[in-house]
């Protein structure tokens, strides 16, 4: 904990930013760590035999990332109480130029000693989670 | 093929016994770019009152995958794999997972609801430490597309 408090948020105050360069080889990483080998994420064949523009990052990845730079600001993994996603748009990721991923995290609503912390995750201009909300402790 | 109504409300069985590594901790922690000494070092998750090194808050899907797995094999369920579409993701909380956990979950269909040819089947799995206590639940709800 860094000395985050309720009292010290405001609504609507970016608490963290953070730009991610994500690789082919991020996503055969991350298929590796999760069990995941969908073949969509690192096969330009398959993604595109299915209707895809090319290999697309997991949802879960980008899920996964975007929660962490709160966790740096809150310090501590365990501070979170609840986090959703919906996944409304995919990351297509090049070959050789990867993908650029952005989160923007504000504070939404504050409740007590719990703070809704609502993450802005775009890809190429455009939003690709929506409702991204966490709720973290900031007792 | 429709995905069969009368899933709503089925429990499956609790999946064996899932025990969580301090290295698989530090392997997912990698992958999710995460950067928090408190999922890499023990000594720096003790000294913040955990029992050992702390996962990612999304670290449960590997648990709940076991789970979807059992849903997906169902053989009455009419879910193709090869229709479905991650549609949201949700992990709730009593606690976070530490390593030397043992963790077993149970999946519950909550709903399932048509829109527009499609189905979307919402998915909850109770995660529950080795003493049956609550760890998280993680909710997905699955869109099944219908025939085009």
């Amino acid at each position: 904990m860094t000395g985050i408090t309720a009292a010290s948020l405001e609504l609507g105050q970016i608490v963290a930013e953070a730009e991610f360069a994500l690789s082919r080889d991020s996503l055969v990483r991350y298929a590796g760590a999760s069990g995941d080998f969908n073949a969509i994420h690192y096969r330009h064949d398959v993604a595109r035999s299915v209707g895809l523009p090319g290999v697309l990052a997991h949802g879960m990845l980008t899920m996964g990332l975007a929660v962490q730079p709160v966790i740096d600001w809150i310090g501590d993994p365990g501070r979170v109480l609840d986090y959703q996603v919906r996944f409304t748009r995919p990351v297509p990721v090049d070959a050789a130029d990867g993908a650029l991923v952005t989160v923007i995290a504000k504070v939404g609503t504050l409740d007590g000693d719990v703070a809704r912390i609502d993450l802005t995750v775009t890809f190429d201009g455009s939003t690709v989670l929506g409702k991204a909300q966490l709720r973290v402790s900031v007792a | 093929m429709i995905v069969n109504p009368e899933l709503v409300g089925r429990v499956f069985v609790p999946t064996e016994p899932y025990l969580v590594g301090r290295e698989k901790i530090r392997e997912f922690a990698s992958a999710v770019f995460a950067t928090s000494p408190i999922c890499f070092d023990v000594a720096a998750a003790q000294a913040a009152g955990h029992r050992d090194i702390v996962a990612p808050p999304t670290f449960p899907v590997v648990i709940q995958e076991l789970t979807l797995r059992q849903l997906l094999s169902e053989p009455d369920a009419g879910i193709d794999f090869s229709r479905v579409v991650h549609g949201d993701q949700r992990f709730s909380f009593t606690r976070p997972i530490v390593a030397g956990d043992e963790l077993t979950a149970t999946l519950t269909v909550a709903s399932i609801k048509s829109l527009g040819g499609h189905s979307m089947v919402t998915a909850q799995s109770s995660i529950v430490g080795a003493d049956g206590g609550h760890v998280v639940t993680a909710t997905s709800t699955l869109v099944v597309r219908g025939d085009e």
